[in-house]
């Protein structure tokens, strides 16, 4: 056949296709988060408390990275939360057991990563239950058992040194910033330059094409709900670090506050589309806004009303901007 | 001289960018079969949208008996006797039959408004009847094979009166008894006055049913034919505005050493004892009706379904693969048949669909390598003649057959020994066929031993050195293909008895 060309692998650089990216339209919103904060009080858009602001919302951002993964898949993780205050518990109490501080903290991502794995375990093994519903009971189970073992009480007396993990300081920069940055660079090279990653996107999409073409997709969906424990248990240790003790009830709300923050960061809740960059940009709109809001003295339920606005437009806003292109795809 | 019943003159039809359609004719007759035919792409399904009222015309006119018309909207359409049935049945698989033909013209009560069940299942019941269709309307849509859900589809558009009858691709996911079924129906409808325009891409429907036949090619019209004026190689010149010389190319018969034999195979429920070994260079056909068990068996031997007992050799070796991994390890390949829903992902672009099953080939010790992975799919789209700008366009916007080549490209990745191919020509248009019947040739000249499963029967003979026929879960038939017949394969595959062991 005489028509028959080569097939180009030039991929064509496009300007507009870079600046059309969502994360553009998050740096423009945390731009103008950061001039209504100066606006309302003149010593935020310093330097150092430009710097120093996120150590006070970071502690959940840790469990964004595994549930950016989670949705990407389709999925979601609804259990996050009380994972973290079930292993906080476990931790503080068999610290005040007798059990040394550095032993405890491990048995602390232990629980963690034990938790998610239980999820992800059950999800492959039975695939006919559904992630939300599996989510909701360890949900449920995992504070129950918070609960059981330390009662509706309080459990802390931790050494000074640990609470260095969510006060501390190396060269002016919060460790918990610190910790958060390499987190982020390591999770987001994992998900766009490993083949893992490549997976989690390719399962988002069509997790029946993964698996006919020979795709470990059941191993990929256990790695992601355990490395949601696992970075619920790191959320753990640096929140009962900031609060020096802590309670069964602790972090409730926390998954769908890490949730806002995935979707509003453009990662589709329908799987396969999202970047690491917008949730991580989304964490700190949406802990700036807060924290401004906050400077403002205005009501926390005032907060949570903008931020669920801020979650609608820019939902709204992203689908417009899809929009031209799905026009040219059906046809 | 016929009635003329619907008359579409000089249709344009613009998307930004595209011509749809560039002034297209067609005309139909009260009470005829109408055969519209071209490739993928051809402006088929435009046409038929402007004809049931889902876009506009540009330009052009329609006159229905002689009256100058427009469909504002489908509901318009349906209101001057037109009905649709879709390739893809669009049905509510959770509502009963009844339900279904109803849907959105529900028979009402006088006085009370409320939806008169006992009428609707009788008049559903009396439509199927009138259809030979041995089903009650009571029964759930969703339990219904996809040919009963077509009659079904039939039923609707009778229950709405239609005088006019669009049938797109009915018979792509029939097998061809059941299609024999649809031809009958289809004859029926037109002997009690209903004017039919019948879409396919397949010769033998169009050969069998069609009064007159009007061919489209790149958005235009290029003629209509009485029947017997037009024989199927000027019909595929016509279409594919090029002379298709050979549809099944000339295969070279030295199949080597077996490569995969299957003994006494057995899953309860769908396939028991089953026998057969295809060697080095071999195609082997799997033919059957569909639910003869023929996909079932092969995703066993691929791992993705399970199976009680027997046992599987390769190269002699007795092997058992839990998963598809394991299968791919050893150098098994499976095409999957739905390419849109099990091939391809169709929001990636071609490149990272053809690398999806080689990750790790393309992978450093941590990192992927874009580099080494667009030069490999590059050389694998150009090798398969895959048309498109660059391996970075989505795979979504390749035609049926291009993303059929994508398919097969993704199989090439890796080194393989058996490649097994679930219905590789379902949905594309002529000349894709032609190209991807030379790949498969081409995969066997190669060395692979191809196992090929089609209830196409030119495909079956035209294609194969051998042919295994499977009914209810048995195999009925081995037979050499060059000593055979097409009637003794239908034979197997229908009619012979089934020995349970």
């Amino acid at each position: 056949m005489s028509d028959v060309r080569k097939i180009s692998i030039e991929k064509e650089w496009s300007w507009k296709g870079f600046f059309l990216q969502w994360e553009w339209l998050l740096v423009l919103v945390l731009i103008v988060v950061f001039l209504v904060n100066s606006l309302i009080s003149p010593y935020f858009l310093t330097l150092s408390s430009l710097i120093q602001t996120p150590s006070t919302f970071l502690d959940k951002a840790f469990i964004v990275f595994p549930m950016t993964m989670v949705i990407i898949l389709g999925r979601i993780d609804i259990s996050v939360g009380s994972t973290v205050a079930l292993s906080a518990v476990v931790m503080a109490v068999s610290y005040n057991a007798g059990v040394p501080m550095p032993v405890a903290m491990i048995i602390c991502l232990l629980v963690g990563t034990i938790g998610g794995g239980l999820n992800g375990l059950l999800l492959t093994q039975f695939k006919e239950l559904s992630h939300v519903i599996v989510t909701l009971a360890s949900m449920i189970i995992y504070r129950g058992i918070a609960y059981i073992i330390l009662g509706d009480q309080a459990s802390g007396g931790f050494p000074d040194w640990y609470s260095f993990l969510g006060w501390g300081s190396i060269a002016g920069i919060p460790f918990i910033l610190i910790v958060f940055a390499v987190a982020a660079v390591i999770f987001g090279l994992v998900l766009h330059k490993t083949r893992f990653g490549r997976s989690v996107y390719g399962m988002g999409f069509n997790s029946t094409t993964c698996e006919y073409s020979g795709l470990r997709t059941d191993r990929v969906t256990l790695i992601v709900f355990t490395l949601a424990g696992l970075m619920s248990a790191v959320t753990a240790l640096f929140l009962t670090s900031r609060m020096g003790s802590t309670r069964p009830n602790v972090a409730t709300g926390y998954e769908l506050e890490v949730i806002t923050m995935v979707a509003l960061g453009g990662v589709s809740t329908s799987g396969g589309i999202g970047k690491i960059g917008g949730p991580i940009l989304a964490v700190f709109i949406i802990g700036y806004l807060s924290y401004g809001m906050g400077l403002a003295n205005i009501q926390a339920p005032v907060v949570l009303v903008v931020i669920g606005l801020l979650l609608i437009v820019s939902v709204l806003a992203m689908k417009f901007r899809v929009s031209p292109k799905k026009r040219k795809l059906a046809m | 001289m016929p009635k003329t019943l619907l008359e579409l003159k000089n249709i344009v039809k613009t998307f930004p960018g595209v011509k749809a359609l560039d002034g297209v004719q067609f005309n139909l007759h009260q009470g005829e079969i109408h055969g519209l035919m071209g490739e993928n792409g051809a402006g088929k399904s435009t046409f038929i949208k402007i004809i049931t009222g889902v876009y506009q015309p540009d330009g052009g006119e329609i006159l229905l008996n002689g009256q100058p018309l427009r469909f504002s909207t489908p509901m318009d359409a349906q209101r001057h006797g037109v009905a649709a049935i879709y390739q893809h049945v669009t049905c509510y698989p959770d509502l009963s039959v009844t339900e279904n033909i109803f849907m959105g013209h529900e028979k009402l009560r006088k006085v009370t408004r409320r939806i008169d069940w006992t009428r609707m299942h009788s008049e559903a019941q009396k439509l199927l009847n009138q259809l030979n269709a041995g089903f009650r309307s009571q029964i759930r849509m969703g339990d219904l094979s996809v040919a009963r859900q077509q009659i079904v589809e039939i039923a609707k558009a009778l229950s709405t009166e239609a005088k006019i009858v669009i049938m797109d691709e009915p018979t792509a996911a029939l097998t061809q008894h059941e299609s024999q079924e649809l031809y009958r129906i289809t004859e029926s409808l037109r002997d009690h006055g209903v004017s039919i325009i019948f879409i396919s891409h397949r010769l033998e429907d169009i050969e069998r049913l069609a009064d007159r036949i009007t061919v489209f090619r790149d958005s235009r019209y290029i003629g209509t034919w009485q029947a017997g004026q037009i024989n199927q190689n000027q019909l595929i010149v016509a279409m594919v505005g090029r002379e298709i010389t050979q549809m099944y190319p000339k295969h070279s018969k030295n199949p080597g050493d077996e490569v995969l034999r299957v003994e006494n195979l057995t899953r309860t429920g769908y396939f028991r004892g089953v026998n057969f070994q295809v060697r080095r260079g071999e195609i082997l056909a799997l033919t059957g009706l569909v639910g003869a068990g023929r996909t079932e068996v092969c995703e066993a031997i691929f791992g993705i379904a399970p199976f009680d007992d027997g046992s599987i050799f390769l190269e002699g070796k007795q092997i058992q693969w839990s998963s598809p991994v394991d299968a791919q390890a050893d150098g098994l390949a499976f095409l999957p048949e739905d390419r849109q829903k099990q091939g391809l992902i169709l929001e990636w672009e071609i490149g990272k669909n053809i690398t999806l099953p080689a990750l790790k080939y393309f992978s450093n010790l941590f990192w992927m390598d874009p580099n080494r992975e667009a030069k490999e799919a590059g050389r694998l789209a150009s090798k398969l003649a895959v048309k498109a700008p660059s391996i970075f366009a989505k795979a979504a916007t390749l035609s049926g057959g291009n993303q059929q080549k994508v398919v097969f490209a993704k199989l090439l990745i890796r080194n393989l020994k058996v490649i097994i191919l679930d219905e590789p020509t379902k949905g594309v248009d002529i000349g894709a066929k032609a190209a991807i019947y030379e790949i498969i040739e081409n995969l066997a000249a190669e060395g692979y031993a191809v196992i090929l499963i089609s209830s196409e029967m030119p495909e079956v003979l035209g294609m194969s050195d051998r042919i295994v026929v499977m009914k209810q879960g048995h195999v009925t038939a081995e037979l050499i293909t060059d000593q055979t017949s097409q009637e003794e394969i239908l034979n197997a595959a229908m009619v012979a008895e089934v020995h349970h062991a």
